[in-house]
């Protein structure tokens, strides 16, 4: 379980960077990149308190 | 569960040294320093190098040299002393002072704690105003001007109070769980800034930097020009107050080993570089955009980056950066009636930073308040600093108030009365910005102190036993 949160919020901060790269390089709009943040927003908050700063066993 | 317990979830030490298994790990402190110096100060902070002309150049190689001084100051002078002695810097200045003298430090330190996180209060309340639409104050307001700002200052520092309230290791776990996320909006921002400012290679950087976002020449109308050595000297000296003036000694005394202090390169180079030029280039973006709009605003300016995220962001920013700072304030002010709750403390701090954080006066001048605060505060770093390495080895008494049974230390009181005054009046005359005056402060105030110690101390009868500094 914690090794899927994990895998989740590496996949969530990854996924609030890359829009504004692809904004960058020209492949999406800035609405679009917003829309992308929010969600991995989300994903970030919800995943990373399962398994960040829990004491072993819990 | 009695009532004591109920308003102190967790035991701090303050007025004892930190025991072994309240130790906390290197990762404790990436996490808060990367937090906190990840804040939304930094939104008001990097548009305000903008308005103060700097040039590109200036900027980056001042930020380099000024954060690097920053984290040797931390490595060298505050971790060091911290990890020896693991006391709160309220306790060991009573030892040093004396509790009338450390009475009137611990005022002063609060003070100017429960106005910055005013400061924070006031940039995450922005975030509000693009959600409710209420008149949100300008670069030269002073006041509060509409109810609807009144209302999301108010709203925002009761969070914040409360969270802080909790106590160190809530406070760390949160700082932990955010910093991550934070830093990546913050890059977020300085991307898609560029992107917006017309840049569309990583070699197009140094150009647009240049010519775009960093151009120098005048300051807008009020602000003073920055230089490479005014950039320098600001990131060196904006912490001034927690690392040469010793108030982290109260976050470090958890540190397991005196070299945790490169932590604050976490916070230095990611927080007060890459966050201070990401927010520069949002505010060269919306001058650009429209010349005539000079308000710093972080809240929209975030949001016209990054939505919704954006908001988030300013609001866990100013969150995660108040929390500590309204947690120092508490442990200041709890210093002065030690029996107090630090509970009621706090929230009773966070009341205050939230009063302060209704004045917009204080986070438009934020350039200047920062380096005031550290001026203010950076004669005692001195006296600790000189106290714990030097005194002993010169002959003289350290802990001289707690060994004398003296409430008042006029060695170490004169030292930061005179000190103060000298720096003033350099200030005032015109001799030097405020921005500069602390080094020479520091060197005054460390000599002033030795030299007053021996005329102030009288040898004692049967001296206690004085600190270790084993490692």
């Amino acid at each position: 379980m914690k090794h899927v949160a994990q895998l989740i919020s590496g996949l969530a901060l990854a996924g609030t960077l890359l829009p504004s790269l692809l904004f960058f390089a020209d492949r999406i709009t800035l609405p679009q990149v917003q829309f992308w943040m929010v969600i991995a927003t989300i994903a970030w908050f919800a995943s990373s308190s399962l398994w960040m700063e829990r004491p072993a066993g819990k | 569960m009695n009532t004591a317990e109920r308003h102190e979830p967790v035991n701090e030490y303050e007025r004892e040294p930190v025991p072994p298994h309240a130790w906390l790990g290197l990762k404790s402190f990436l996490g808060q320093y990367a937090g906190e110096h990840v804040a939304g100060t930094e939104l008001m902070i990097g548009p305000l190098f903008i308005a103060a002309g700097v040039s590109a150049m200036d900027l980056i190689g001042g930020l380099l040299l000024g954060n690097f001084l920053a984290v040797l100051s931390w490595v060298f002078l505050t971790a060091p002393i911290a990890t020896r002695a693991r006391l709160t810097l309220y306790f060991q200045l009573e030892k040093i002072c004396g509790s009338r003298l450390v009475r009137l430090y611990n005022l002063a330190n609060g003070i100017m704690f429960c106005i910055l996180a005013g400061a924070m209060v006031t940039v995450s309340a922005t975030a509000l105003g693009v959600w409710f639409k209420f008149p949100m104050p300008g670069l030269n307001d002073l006041y509060p001007n509409s109810m609807g700002w009144v209302l999301a200052v108010l709203a925002m520092g009761t969070l914040f109070s409360l969270v802080a309230a909790y106590g160190y290791r809530f406070l760390a776990r949160f700082a932990n769980l955010a910093a991550p996320w934070m830093i990546v909006v913050f890059a977020a921002f300085g991307i898609i800034g560029l992107r917006q400012l017309g840049m569309t290679s990583i070699g197009d950087f140094w150009a647009t930097a240049e010519t775009v976002i960093w151009k120098g020449g005048e300051p807008l109308a009020g602000q003073v020009k920055f230089t490479f050595w005014h950039v320098t000297f600001f990131a060196w000296f904006c912490n001034m107050a927690v690392h040469i003036g010793m108030a982290d000694l109260s976050v470090f005394r958890y540190a397991r080993k005196a070299w945790y202090g490169i932590a604050s390169a976490a916070g230095m180079y990611i927080g007060h570089f890459m966050a201070w030029l990401s927010a520069s280039i949002l505010y060269a973006l919306q001058l650009r955009q429209d010349p005539a709009h000079v308000d710093v605003l972080p809240g929209p300016m975030a949001y016209s980056a990054c939505g919704l995220a954006g908001l988030l962001c300013v609001i866990v920013a100013g969150w995660t950066t108040a929390n500590p700072t309204i947690y120092r304030a508490g442990l200041a002010f709890q210093a002065i009636v030690p029996r107090s709750s630090r509970f009621r403390v706090t929230l009773l701090t966070g009341a205050v930073a939230t009063l302060a954080g209704m004045f917009p006066a204080i986070a438009m001048k934020l350039l200047n308040f920062v380096a005031l605060y550290g001026m203010i505060l950076m004669p005692m770093g001195a006296v600790v600093f000189v106290d714990f390495w030097l005194l002993q080895r010169l002959g003289l008494q350290p802990n001289y108030a707690e060994r004398s049974g003296s409430t008042f230390n006029w060695a170490a009181g004169l030292t930061w009365f005179v000190t103060l005054g000298v720096c003033t009046a350099l200030v005032l005359d015109g001799h030097t910005q405020i921005f500069f005056v602390s080094l020479p402060g520091w060197f005054v105030a460390a000599i002033l102190y030795v030299v007053l110690s021996k005329i102030c101390q009288r040898p004692l009868a049967c001296p206690k036993a004085v600190h270790s500094m084993a490692p």
